[in-house]
C-alpha cells in the first residue's frame, strides 16, 4: 500500500492534464475559440463539444426511399431491354411481354429461336442488378424458362436491396448539394440502415423549405451547349460544377431525358486505362441520343442535373447503340461521383418523411441550461454528502469525481459524439454512480477495520476486496449500456455513450485515482486512526 | 469531525425470514403490474404510438388552454390532446396518427400551425410515421431482452448458475414493477423511458451483482454456515455500501427531477422507482433465491480444503 510507483502517479496527472486540455476549448466563449484557433499552430486539434439538435435547435428529417417504386422501375427497365433484345435478334412472341407485379414474363414458342434468345436474356437479368464493390453484380432478377416457352423474371429480393441502398447512396449524394444550397451551418446528412437517410440541419426552424426541396426527385437532362452567336432566348446560362464560379450557355430545349439512362458506372478505359464513366440509355433514349450525337458531332454536350451542370463533354462520334462512355481526364472519385450523379438522375428514387423532430433555439438553451443547473445540484449534493459521510477520505473522493466528469466530457469531444439531453441525464447518472465505486472501497475499508486490521493492512484489504465487486459491477452496467448504444438511435444512443463512458473512467478514477491520494495521504500523515 | 453514518454498524436484521412477506408480497406487485399494463396499458408517447407532438409557448406568458381545446375542434385532425406543460406559458398538443400514410402527417402539422395563430412560439415539432414507430417498439422490446441475456451470460460465467437465475428473477421483478409503474402513473412512455428501463436493469444487476459477490466470498470463508445464515451475514455487511450508494444515485436523480427540465423528467421519475425496488429486489428476492435454488457453500468450486465432506451445510 506504501509503495506507489512514480510513474502510475505521473501517467494519471499527466491524464487529467491530457482531459483537461481537451476541455479547455469548449469552456471559452465561441469569440476568444476562434482566437485561440488562429493563434495555435496548425497540428494541434481545438475540438468543442458537439451540442445535438435538441439542444442547439434544429430539425432532423428521416427520409426513406420507397422500395415499391423501385422495384416498378427496375422491372420496367428490363422490359425496355427485353424489347430491345428481342427485336435485335428477330424473334417471334406470342401474346407480347407481360409485366407482372414482381417481373416481366414473355412466351417464345420456338425451342431453337429459345435456344439461341436465353443467354442473351439471361445476361440482362445480371446486367440489371447492381455492382458490387468486388467487381462481381448482384443479379436483380431470377429467370426460368419453361417447356411450353413461357420465360419469367423474377425480381430477386437480393436484387431489390442493392438496387434500394444505390439509391440511398445516390440520393445522399442529391440532398447534400441541395441542402448545401440552403447555406445552413454543418448539415449532417447520413444512411440510417437499408433504406433511410437522416438529414440533421442545425439552426433551421423553418422546416417547410428544407422538405420541399428534400421531396423533389432529381431531374437531370442532356442539353447541347450553345453555340457562339445563338439566339439569347434559346439558351440560358446555368452553373458549370467543374469550374466553380463560372457559366455556361446551355441551350434550353432538353434533348434527352435522364429517366431514359438506365445505368451509369465508373470504369478504365481499356486502351489508355484512364477513369471514365460508362452509361446506357434505353431504347427511346437511346434513339434519341444517337440521332442529336450524330447531328453534332464535336459540340460540348451538357449534362445538367438540378439545374446545374455536372459535366459538358464534346461528342467525339456520334453514339448509336444506347451505350456510350464519358472520358475526360477524371480522377477516379471524379469518375465515381459523376457517375452517381447520373444514376441519381436516371433512378430518381421517390423519398418519404418518416420522421421529424424540430427544436427550436429557445428550448434548446432552456434545456442547457436545465441540464447545466441539474449537473451543479447534483455534484454538490452527492459531493457534500460523500464529505460528511467519509470526511478527509470524502474529499478524495469528490476530487475523484471531479475528474470522472472531465474524463467524461474529454472522451466525447475526442469520440466526436454529440452532447444530448439525455446524455447529459446519463452524466448525471453517472455522477450518482461513481461514487458507487468508492464507497464500496471505503466501507470495506471500514469493515475490515472492524476485524481488527491496522490501518495499513485495513486499507490494502479493502481496495483488493473490493475491486473484484467492482470490476463485476461495472461489466453488467457496461453491457447493457452496450447494448442500448447498438439497438438505441438518436438522443438514447447519447444517453449510452455518456454511461459508458461514464463506467470505464470510474475504474480510473474511483480505483486507480483514490488509491493514489489515499497512499500519499497515508504516507505523509502518518495516521494512528482511520478516519472513517 | 464527527461524520454521518446513516446505517447503523455490524447490523444482523434477520433478511432472510422476511422472505415469507417478501415473496407474496411481490407476486402480488407482479401481477398487479401485468394486471394493469394489459387492463390500462401504457400511456404512449408519439416515439411508440406513431403521431405528432407540438409544444408551444404562449407570448403573452400564459396559455389559454380552454381556448386551445376549443380550437382543436376545428383543427379536423382527430382528438387533440391539450396539456399544460410545466410552466403556465407552456403547452403541448397530441394527436394521432392521420389516415393516408408519412405524407398525410405533414399536411396535418401545418394545418394545426396555422390554426393556433400568432399568440404562441412553436417550440418543438415531432412526427413519427406509422412504420417508424413500429420498429421502434421492436428495437426497444429487443434491447431489453439481449441485455438480460447477455448479463445472464455473464453471471453464469462469472458465478454459479443459481447467482445468475436469481439476478434474473430480481431482474425481471424489477422491470414487471417498473411497467407497472409507468401503467399506474400514466408518465409518458417514449423512447427516454426505454433507456430509463434499461439503465433501472443495469443499476438492479449492479445491486444483485454486489450482494451476490459477497455472498460467494462468505461461502468460501464459512464452509459449514447454513445458507440462509450464511446470507444474512453477507447482506448485512454489504448494507452500509447499498444504503450509502442508494443515497447518492437517488440525490443525483432528485436533481434531474427538480432542475432537469420537462423533457427527461419522466425519465428521472422512474429511475428513482428503479433505484427503489432494484435495491429491494436484491436483498429480498434474489438472495433467498438461493436458498429455494438449493445453494449449498459446497456448491462453490475451487475448495481449497481437501474434503468436500467437511464442508457440507446442514440447511
Amino acid at each position: 500500500m506504501l509503495r506507489y510507483a512514480t510513474w502510475k502517479i505521473v501517467s494519471i496527472l499527466a491524464m487529467t492534464v491530457f482531459a483537461a486540455l481537451i476541455i479547455a476549448p469548449s469552456l471559452l466563449s465561441p469569440q476568444s475559440r476562434e482566437a485561440l484557433i488562429a493563434h495555435l499552430p496548425r497540428w494541434i486539434p481545438v475540438r468543442s463539444i458537439v451540442l445535438g439538435l435538441d439542444l442547439q435547435g434544429g430539425s432532423h428529417v428521416v427520409l426513406e426511399v420507397d422500395a415499391p417504386s423501385v422495384t416498378k422501375t427496375l422491372i420496367e427497365n428490363l422490359r425496355d431491354s427485353v424489347r430491345r433484345i428481342l427485336r435485335e435478334e428477330k424473334i417471334a412472341i406470342t401474346g407480347g411481354i407481360g409485366v407482372l407485379p414482381r417481373g416481366v414474363q414473355l412466351r417464345v414458342p420456338d425451342a431453337t429461336e429459345r435456344a439461341k434468345v436465353m443467354p442473351k436474356l439471361r445476361q440482362l437479368a445480371t446486367a440489371a442488378g447492381s455492382g458490387l464493390p468486388d467487381g462481381s453484380r448482384v443479379p436483380a432478377f431470377d429467370v426460368t424458362e419453361s417447356d411450353n416457352g413461357l420465360i419469367q423474371f423474377t425480381v430477386t429480393e437480393a436484387g431489390v436491396n442493392a438496387k434500394v441502398r444505390r439509391a440511398v447512396e445516390q440520393s445522399i449524394e442529391v440532398l447534400r448539394r441541395r441542402v448545401d444550397a440552403l447555406g445552413t451551418t454543418e448539415p449532417n446528412i447520413q444512411r440510417q440502415g437499408d433504406d433511410r437517410i437522416v438529414v440533421e440541419v442545425p439552426g433551421l426552424q423553418d422546416t417547410s423549405k428544407l422538405k420541399e426541396i428534400l421531396g423533389t426527385t432529381a431531374k437531370l437532362e442532356f442539353r447541347l451547349v450553345a453555340e457562339p452567336g445563338a439566339d439569347s432566348s434559346e439558351f440560358e446560362q446555368l452553373d458549370d460544377q467543374e469550374r466553380p464560379g463560372a457559366k455556361l450557355p446551355v441551350e434550353k430545349r432538353v434533348m434527352v431525358q435522364g429517366e431514359d439512362l438506365v445505368d451509369a458506372s465508373p470504369g478504365f478505359d481499356s486502351r489508355t486505362q484512364e477513369p471514365i464513366v460508362n452509361f446506357r440509355f434505353n431504347i427511346r433514349g437511346g434513339q434519341k441520343f444517337g440521332e442529336v450525337t450524330s447531328e453534332n458531332v464535336g459540340r460540348p454536350f451538357a449534362i445538367v442535373l438540378d439545374g446545374k451542370v455536372i459535366s459538358a463533354p464534346r461528342i467525339l462520334s456520334p453514339i448509336t447503340g444506347g451505350a456510350g462512355q464519358i472520358s475526360g481526364r477524371f480522377s477516379v472519385e471524379q469518375a465515381n461521383n459523376l457517375a452517381i450523379l447520373l444514376r441519381a438522375g436516371a433512378l430518381p428514387a421517390k423519398l418519404t418523411i418518416v420522421e421529424e423532430r424540430t427544436v427550436g433555439p429557445g428550448l434548446g438553451q432552456d434545456s442547457i441550461d436545465a441540464g447545466k443547473r441539474a449537473a451543479y445540484v447534483g455534484a454538490g449534493l452527492v459531493a457534500f454528502y460523500m464529505l460528511i459521510t467519509y470526511g478527509v477520505f470524502g474529499v478524495f473522493a469528490n476530487i475523484a469525481l471531479l475528474v470522472h466528469i472531465a474524463f467524461i466530457f474529454a472522451g466525447l469531444i475526442m469520440l466526436g459524439a454529440t452532447l444530448t439531453l439525455p446524455g447529459i441525464a446519463g452524466i448525471v447518472l453517472t455522477i450518482g454512480m461513481a461514487v458507487d465505486s468508492n464507497v464500496l472501497i471505503y466501507e470495506r475499508i471500514r469493515e475490515e477495520a472492524h476485524l481488527g486490521r491496522s490501518i495499513i493492512s485495513a486499507l490494502d484489504a479493502g481496495f483488493n476486496r473490493a475491486f473484484a465487486t467492482i470490476v463485476d459491477s461495472n461489466v453488467t452496467m457496461f453491457v447493457a449500456a452496450a447494448i442500448l448504444y447498438f439497438l438505441g438511435s438518436g438522443p438514447v444512443r447519447g444517453f449510452a455513450v455518456s454511461l459508458a463512458l461514464g463506467i470505464l473512467t470510474t475504474i480510473v478514477t474511483a480505483v486507480t485515482m483514490t488509491r493514489m491520494m489515499i497512499t500519499l495521504w497515508y504516507r505523509y500523515r502518518r495516521p494512528t486512526k482511520l478516519p472513517i | 469531525m464527527k461524520l454521518l453514518r446513516l446505517a447503523p454498524e455490524n447490523t444482523k436484521f434477520p433478511f432472510m425470514r422476511f422472505r415469507r412477506v417478501s415473496y407474496p408480497f411481490s407476486a402480488v406487485l407482479s401481477i398487479v403490474s401485468v394486471v394493469l399494463f394489459l387492463s390500462v396499458g401504457m400511456n404512449f408517447g408519439i416515439d411508440f404510438s406513431g403521431g405528432t407532438l407540438i409544444e408551444l409557448r404562449a407570448k403573452s406568458g400564459t396559455a389559454d388552454l380552454a381556448a386551445l381545446r376549443a380550437a382543436a375542434e376545428h383543427m379536423n385532425v382527430g382528438d387533440v390532446e391539450v396539456q399544460g406543460f410545466g410552466a403556465p406559458s407552456d403547452v403541448t398538443l397530441r394527436f394521432g396518427l392521420q389516415p393516408g400514410g408519412d405524407a398525410a402527417q405533414e399536411v396535418a402539422v401545418s394545418r394545426v400551425k396555422s390554426a393556433i395563430g400568432d399568440g404562441y412560439d412553436v417550440r418543438r415539432t415531432e412526427v413519427v410515421g406509422p412504420r417508424v414507430s413500429g420498429e421502434l417498439v421492436q428495437s426497444g422490446t429487443l434491447g431489453v431482452v439481449i441485455s438480460i441475456l447477455a448479463v445472464l451470460c455473464y453471471l453464469w460465467f462469472r458465478f454459479e448458475w443459481q447467482f445468475a437465475v436469481g439476478a434474473i428473477i430480481a431482474t425481471m421483478h424489477d422491470l414487471l414493477l417498473t411497467v407497472g409503474f409507468f401503467a399506474l402513473t400514466r408518465l409518458e412512455f417514449n423512447t427516454t423511458s426505454i433507456a430509463a428501463i434499461l439503465t433501472i436493469v443495469g443499476y438492479s444487476l449492479n445491486e444483485t451483482v454486489v450482494v451476490l459477490d459477497r455472498i460467494r466470498e462468505m461461502m468460501r470463508k464459512y464452509r459449514r454456515m447454513p445458507t440462509d445464515q450464511l446470507i444474512d451475514v453477507s447482506v448485512n455487511a454489504v448494507l452500509p455500501r447499498t444504503i450509502m450508494t442508494a443515497t447518492t444515485v437517488f440525490l443525483a436523480l432528485f436533481a434531474l427531477v427538480v432542475f432537469g427540465g420537462q423533457v427527461i423528467r419522466s425519465f428521472s421519475i422512474a429511475m428513482i422507482w428503479g433505484i427503489f425496488v432494484a435495491t429491494y429486489s436484491s436483498v429480498f428476492i434474489c438472495s433467498p433465491m438461493l436458498i429455494y435454488l438449493g445453494l449449498r457453500s459446497d456448491a462453490v468450486g475451487a475448495a481449497p480444503e481437501p474434503s468436500g465432506k467437511l464442508a457440507k451445510t446442514s440447511a
